[in-house]
């Protein structure tokens, strides 16, 4: 095939168009289009030999709308299917062009944002406040009929977020246990003060660690897992398909998520405790010399309070990270990309209030004496 | 008319599993040509469709784009001959980061190296074409309806001017005055610009209306493939219930009545 380029050639009355006007040719007819100013007389169509949508839009562009039809209806040459479909594009052409946006000062635009963000933190947390109520309500209308308890799905809720998640907290834990001890080591170490690192991993982890690490875990590993799961469910229309079944998809969906987790991370907590404690009892081992016996002594004579004060948080974690995870499932909208960005902010989100609520709960703690 | 073959398939065999869809599966593609492929649910026809544009490695058997096997090329050169292909999918494929003018203008910076710019204009007016309202192209596809998602896919696969155009379920979704509007169109760029379309559809009236050619997909093979009126009449039991039933024989008489 010849690429015979675009050309414009220039007769005594008229102006003939040849060569290719195709889209591989745009930059080409940009630059000719560009120089030639639109002809007076007659135009002829009939040589170019090649047309496509783009050149064909470049020609209208140049010779303007209402030219080309009078062009069109003049010319003899041109063969009947591109004139058809220089009509449907010039029909296609003549619509209203889109309305062009007004700029905006700088300084307005940013307090515009800043007014919408404002406006949507608000909204968020009334509608986070809206459902942790729908979520308690639906709960104890629940809890008080069992024959609307859903044991299979809880029970599998418990299987993925709890066992599976075993492993994963247990290693983590294990090595922030030997990191705590380690450190423990090195500062407690220059007073000569080597054996209070047992305390200073028993404390940490009994009052903080345990119950913090497991619920940032169960905030990454299962709270974006509720985002997606709700959040593809929202976007396919099946919570409004249950819906339209007569049932209720915070009953069906929620409730068993938030009850699971409810149960899985006091006992996660518990596996995080027992794995740090290890963690620091090998390093204490290994590299200070404190045998396991007079390990576990010291552990003895910690008082329980100290592991009942980490464990009381919990279930409060655990509820905060179920409810923002499927809440943000349902603030889904539509498309693929949505259930990307509600998962992230799902995770975010319930990170940044497991965090902010233990430092209260820490601060609450200390004046108490606790 | 001399029949130029562009899209050769001989011999696909496509399994899933134990699964057997199409065995020993033959078809051929003209150029200027619209083929409508039509098949009970389950017969492959979107399955067919994909191992021709190289979506599926077929288990056994060839197909050849413009007497290439596209799966046996280099990648560069895979990708020039894609670039000869629009392809609509059933559900758009729209990209939902980008607004419909953004996906349309894509293929046009990437491949056809536009300039931002003019590659937007370019895209508004193959949005027009595709009979979309001007506001339109500044929206994502989230917000749009389902025939609006048909008519901007339609859009972004004629975005490079493609020799051939492949369609799955093209007018399903829309109501009848769009879908007669996209068949004119569709008959308006194959005889403008010599496009070759291999078109899967349910609708009658399409069938008659735009297809040269329609190919039977059946017992996992290619049953017949010809003019309309030819398939009409084939002797076999589903395609005696496709074209003859009460749904086919409004279509047909529809399309004779113009």
């Amino acid at each position: 095939m010849e690429a015979a380029e675009p050309n414009i050639r220039r007769e005594k009355t008229r102006t003939v168009l040849s060569g290719q006007w195709t889209l591989a040719h745009h930059r080409l007819l940009k630059q000719l289009l560009v120089r030639e100013t639109p002809p007076e007389g007659g135009v002829v169509l009939g040589e170019i030999s090649a047309l496509d949508t783009a050149g064909a839009t470049q020609l209208a562009n140049w010779l303007g709308i209402e030219r080309l039809e009078r062009v069109l209806v003049e010319e003899e040459g041109l063969q009947p299917e591109r004139k058809a479909l220089l009509q449907t594009l010039l029909k296609a052409l003549k619509r209203e062009a889109p309305p062009k946006v007004e700029s905006v000062s700088p300084v307005i635009e940013f307090l515009t944002l800043l007014g919408q963000q404002t406006e949507q933190l608000a909204r968020h947390f009334w509608q986070l406040s809206g459902f942790v109520g729908l979520v308690l309500q639906s709960m104890f209308a629940i809890l008080l009929r069992p024959s609307r308890w859903r044991v299979t799905a809880l029970v599998n809720q418990i299987h993925q977020t709890g066992l599976n998640a075993v492993p994963i907290v247990a290693l983590l834990t294990f090595l922030v246990g030997a990191v705590v001890a380690f450190l423990g080591a090195t500062v407690l170490g220059e007073f000569g003060a080597e054996i209070y690192t047992v305390n200073l991993v028993a404390y940490s982890f009994l009052r903080e660690f345990g119950v913090l690490l497991a619920a940032i875990l169960l905030a990454g590993r299962t709270a974006s897992a509720f985002t997606a799961q709700i959040g593809s469910m929202k976007a396919n229309e099946e919570l409004d398909a249950l819906r339209t079944l007569g049932l209720n998809p915070v009953e069906l969906l929620v409730i068993p998520r938030v009850l699971a987790l409810l149960i899985t991370l006091p006992l996660l907590t518990f596996v995080a405790v027992m794995s740090g404690l290890t963690g620091g009892a090998l390093v204490a081992l290994v590299s200070l010399d404190i045998p396991l016996g007079q390990y576990l002594g010291i552990l003895a004579d910690v008082p329980l309070k100290h592991y009942l004060v980490g464990l009381v948080k919990a279930p409060i974690f655990a509820f905060v990270v179920a409810v923002i995870g499927c809440m943000e499932g349902f603030r889904v909208s539509g498309s693929a990309e949505s259930v990307g960005r509600h998962t992230t902010s799902s995770v975010v989100q319930s990170i940044f209030m497991v965090i902010l609520l233990d430092a209260i709960a820490a601060l609450f703690f200390m004046e108490m004496g606790w | 008319m001399s029949k130029e073959t562009v899209i050769e398939v001989s011999g696909l065999c496509n399994r899933f599993g134990r699964n057997s869809v199409h065995e020993n599966l033959d078809l051929e593609l003209y150029r200027g040509e619209i083929l409508g492929v039509v098949g009970g649910s389950g017969t492959g026809k979107s399955v067919l469709l994909r191992s021709i544009v190289g979506l599926i490695r077929p288990k056994e058997g060839e197909v050849r784009l413009f007497g290439r096997n596209l799966l046996a090329l280099p990648v560069a050169e895979r990708s020039k001959l894609e670039q000869r292909l629009g392809v609509l999918f059933q559900g758009g494929a729209l990209f939902s980061s980008l607004t419909v003018r953004e996906n349309v203008a894509l293929p046009l910076i990437e491949h056809a190296k536009l300039a931002r710019r003019d590659a937007e204009e370019l895209a508004e007016v193959k949005l027009a074409l595709a009979g979309l309202a001007p506001h339109a192209g500044d929206l994502y596809p989230a917000s749009l309806s389902g025939g609006m998602v048909k008519r901007a896919a339609l859009a972004r696969a004629l975005a490079l001017d493609p020799d051939v155009l492949f369609l799955d379920e093209p007018t399903a979704g829309l109501d009848p005055i769009g879908a007669a509007d996209f068949d004119q169109l569709l008959l308006t760029l194959r005889n403008a610009l010599g496009l070759t379309v291999f078109m899967v559809t349910h609708d009658l009236d399409s069938l008659w209306t735009a297809c040269d050619r329609i190919a039977v997909l059946s017992q996992k093979r290619v049953l017949v493939a010809d003019t309309p009126e030819n398939v009409a009449d084939y002797d076999d039991n589903w395609i005696q219930n496709y074209f003859n039933g009460p749904r086919g024989r409004a279509a047909y008489r529809a399309v004779q009545g113009n």
